[in-house]
């Protein structure tokens, strides 16, 4: 689904990703993990585009993503993204926040779009909070909503970026849920994240990422239990 | 009745009030110069707005953009003089040239009308700057959250940065408008009839300088007075909604 070849990026001088090669599957469910500033978040972000690769090629169903002539909006709308700061809207409601996207693209009519939006609130539980604007709600409710706003796209990916490194211990776990439960249905996701149980309890691949490329590709059970890479015994090491 | 009447024949009555604004109608200078400022003033502010936002605009995507191509760098350098040769010169200086020089062949009745584009585009230098801040003041996340959901550089900027930007310097856009009033004094260089030049005709007739200069000042003063009172409004409101 998602092909990388020889990803590349630098920032003023500092090599963030060397040549970084990694096929993901439909349906794959991609855990990425490794030390502060190896790339793992530049890397995602490079997969729709909202950073800029030096060199190397991004595929997405046979379209390439980083070439010049790409219309990248349209790709854009296949592949959700989740922030780890949110970035809801403030200024608009919660079901504003949800429909704006869909509509200005004229996917949907507001009507369609409206019905979309409560249909999806209801899924979480958080249908009371429509007409609310974001700066009164929690921090995992926010990140909820925010997931929400990216499945209102009916994308066939979503890239998570550290989604529940900005919430408070006690958020974390609604976060978790709603996305265990995007995994059981079968949406193909790609995460970045600190949290190790959620990789081993959901992931079927989990991948380590060190000095712009990958180190270590294998699942959960192989990864945490069999660890080959030095660089990542001792990153596990220490985080588990 | 009586004291009215004392009043009334009094020698300051007679000689400051009665000459200077109830004879031969004078208080009209001041009336009808005052809706000349406020047309000015709210005409230029329109254009002001709109030629400033568009101008922060391309700036913001300027300087943003990596690579910016050929069309953006050329755009960019045009705002970028309008900004300094509009803000490098005096007001009444680029209001002359605009009346005596290119709208040359303009009509006396499209008077008011030159002067509100001098204004406006005089305006817009100093707006463009405010919405520039405003606009780099917006969170690059949610430029970023609203591309990744397939929107529109344009759409983004349009639905979602901007409407945050001009909450934030909605404040900062009342003193402008504050300044803008008090600039337009400045109209009767071209022979305009503003609040200002209504009142120093009434000088000219009248010879005594006082009490027309006084009260054209009372009346800016109060004007200002109450656009600094809708400032703290605003102020106050956009507070308690931040506060949530």
């Amino acid at each position: 689904m998602i092909e990388v070849k020889g990803l590349q990026k630098k920032f003023g001088k500092v090599t963030v990703l060397d040549g970084l090669d990694i096929t993901i599957h439909r349906g794959d469910k991609m855990v990425l993990v490794g030390p502060s500033g190896c790339g793992k978040s530049t890397f995602l972000r490079c997969l729709n585009q909202l950073e800029v690769p030096d060199g190397g090629e991004v595929w997405f169903d046979g379209q390439l993503v980083n070439g010049r002539r790409t219309d990248i909006n349209a790709l854009r709308r296949r592949m959700g993204m989740v922030f780890q700061h949110f970035n809801l809207f403030p200024h608009l409601t919660v079901k504003q926040n949800i429909t704006l996207a869909p509509v200005l693209q004229k996917l949907k009519t507001q009507a369609e779009a409206d019905e979309r939006a409560v249909q999806l609130l209801e899924r979480i539980g958080l249908a009371d909070k429509a007409d609310a604007y974001p700066s009164t709600l929690s921090g995992g409710q926010k990140q909820r909503i925010a997931i929400v706003r990216a499945l209102a796209m009916d994308p066939e990916v979503l890239l998570f970026d550290e989604p529940t490194s900005a919430l408070d211990p006690e958020m974390v776990g609604e976060v978790l849920q709603l996305m265990k439960e995007l995994a059981a249905s079968g949406m193909t996701m790609v995460v970045v994240t600190h949290e190790m149980g959620f990789a081993r309890e959901v992931a079927n691949r989990v991948v380590f990422i060190n000095e712009g490329k990958v180190q270590e590709d294998e699942p959960p059970e192989e990864f945490f239990s069999n660890p080959k890479n030095p660089r990542l015994k001792d990153f596990l090491s220490k985080v588990l | 009745m009586g004291l009215l009447q004392s009043i009334t024949a009094s020698e300051f009555w007679q000689k400051h009030i009665y000459l200077n604004f109830i004879a031969k109608d004078r208080w009209k200078y001041l009336t009808d110069g005052l809706q000349n400022t406020i047309i000015i003033t709210i005409g230029a502010l329109i254009i002001g707005i709109a030629l400033g936002a568009m101008v922060a605009v391309v700036r913001v995507t300027h300087d943003k953009a990596g690579r910016p191509g050929i069309g953006l760098r050329l755009l960019n350098l045009v705002c970028k003089v309008y900004l300094t040769v509009i803000r490098g010169t005096p007001v009444v200086v680029q209001l002359l040239i605009m009346w005596f020089v290119v709208f040359a062949a303009a009509k006396p009745d499209q008077k008011l009308m030159v002067a509100i584009i001098a204004f406006g585009i005089n305006s817009g230098a100093y707006v463009a700057e405010i919405f520039r801040s405003g606009i780099m003041s917006v969170d690059p996340g949610q430029m970023e959250a609203g591309r990744s959901l397939g929107l529109s550089y344009g759409q983004v900027m349009l639905r979602v940065i901007m409407p945050q930007a001009v909450k934030n310097i909605l404040p900062t856009l009342i003193n402008e408008f504050i300044a803008l009033l008090k600039e337009t004094a400045v109209a009767g260089y071209i022979a305009l009839g503003d609040l200002t030049r209504g009142g120093d005709q009434i000088r000219s007739q009248t010879w005594d300088a006082f009490p027309p200069l006084l009260a054209v000042a009372a009346i800016y003063l109060i004007m200002v007075m109450l656009l600094e009172k809708l400032g703290r409004t605003v102020e106050r409101r956009l507070a308690q909604s931040d506060r949530g």
